[in-house]
């Protein structure tokens, strides 16, 4: 599905993956969590070949899929430290029932775990789908903070994201 | 993995109609043999076993279609593949919750419905024993089933199908030993099984859900 990819990032960069709908940035990002196997090539972590340990390498990555990966009756705070809620906005929403919040909240609910998983890389598909300008700029603000903290992100995205010093993959 | 599985103890607790459908489903089921066949004491106590076993089967199936479905839908699967816990980690614990909030009420339950059905009060203890493998064993195989089907297009029908046959040497030696009068053979197949299948189903299941999440 893809070929001839190549790409190199060091702590706190920032990568964007960009190309039309069905170009597979999904694919590789699923390839770089590990979940979808190479059919070719290696993927190296400080040298080493990533993909030896699976399990090893799913504690490295912070996971942001096109689907939220909400449940509908556990609470706001259930899914993610309510410390972590507040960085997203909603923390006046803890206590609620997930199924009874917005699209955009599910979304924003979905960015806060990633925010507090504390690991190194951060693979976002299509991060700010359904955000609003305040949410977008939250969500920029929790990126530079994990760069600052010397954190890679790896995202696909249609909308520019307001990041300096990013490196753009064209697919 | 403790976590996980508390975790699915919860949802389960906040969705407490999907275990208590399995349970109703037994109980009916069962009752309505009594309907089809008379109430003849004689004739019930023959069948007893056989229609609990039967019946504790066919309604631990029915929460199997939704122990990965939901999340391979809403995208928690992925999330659970990346936890860090190996496949086989991830499909135990949705292995034992499964067992937990469906095999273990059904074992309660079936005291009830096997007396209803005249068993014979001394055959009670037996039925205790068998069926506490004969779930495990329907939890193990029918998550490993569930992992395989799933992302299929007609995952609930092709999941009994996979099941069922394979649940056949369970339900043979589980039912025939509650009436035998020397169950103990039965009993160390039926531990033989378990023990075969206890890390082996897993270990399937986990290559089935990273299959499915590719």
């Amino acid at each position: 599905m893809l070929r001839d990819v190549g790409f190199r990032l060091a702590p706190s960069g920032v990568l964007i993956l960009r190309g039309p709908n069905g170009t597979g940035k999904s694919t590789l990002l699923r390839a770089l969590a590990g979940l979808t196997p190479l059919a070719a090539g290696t993927l190296l972590w400080a040298g080493a070949n990533a993909l030896a340990d699976l399990a090893e390498h799913a504690a490295r990555i912070a996971w942001l899929g096109h689907l939220d990966a909400v449940k509908p009756a556990l609470t706001a705070a259930e899914h993610v430290p309510v410390a972590a809620l507040a960085a997203v906005g909603l923390e006046r929403y803890a206590d609620l029932p997930a199924r009874l919040l917005s699209a955009g909240q599910k979304r924003r609910l979905a960015i806060a775990r990633v925010a507090a998983s504390e690991r190194l890389l951060w693979l976002l598909d299509e991060p700010t789908t359904g955000l609003d300008t305040t949410s977008i700029m939250q969500f920029t603000a929790l990126c530079e903070a994990h760069r600052q903290a010397g954190g890679m992100i790896i995202a696909s995205t249609h909308t520019p994201l307001e990041l300096s010093n990013t490196e753009t993959l064209n697919l | 993995m403790r976590r996980l599985i508390g975790h699915e103890l919860r949802l389960a607790l906040r969705h407490p109609a999907d275990s208590a459908a399995a349970l109703l489903f037994f109980i009916i089921a069962g009752t309505l043999f009594p309907f089809a066949l008379g109430p003849g004491p004689t004739t019930l106590a023959a069948i007893a076993a056989g229609v609990v076993w039967v019946c504790a089967l066919l309604a631990a199936l029915l929460p199997l279609d939704r122990l990965f479905g939901a999340d391979f839908e809403d995208g928690t699967l992925d999330l659970l593949l990346l936890s860090g816990l190996p496949a086989y980690g991830v499909a135990f614990a949705k292995t034992a919750a499964h067992w937990l909030t469906t095999g273990l009420p059904l074992l309660l339950i079936s005291a009830p419905l096997a007396i209803m059905l005249r068993m014979p009060a001394s055959h009670l203890a037996l039925l205790f024993i068998t069926l506490l493998p004969g779930t495990m064993l329907l939890s193990l195989i029918g998550s490993l089933a569930a992992a395989i089907t799933l992302g299929a297009r007609r995952a609930a029908v092709l999941m009994p199908l996979i099941t069922l046959p394979l649940m056949i040497p369970t339900l043979i030696f589980g039912a025939s030993a509650v009436t035998s009068p020397h169950p103990a053979a039965a009993l160390y197949m039926l531990a033989a099984m378990l023990l075969f299948a206890l890390p082996l189903a897993p270990l399937a299941a986990g290559a089935a859900l990273r299959a499915a999440a590719e």
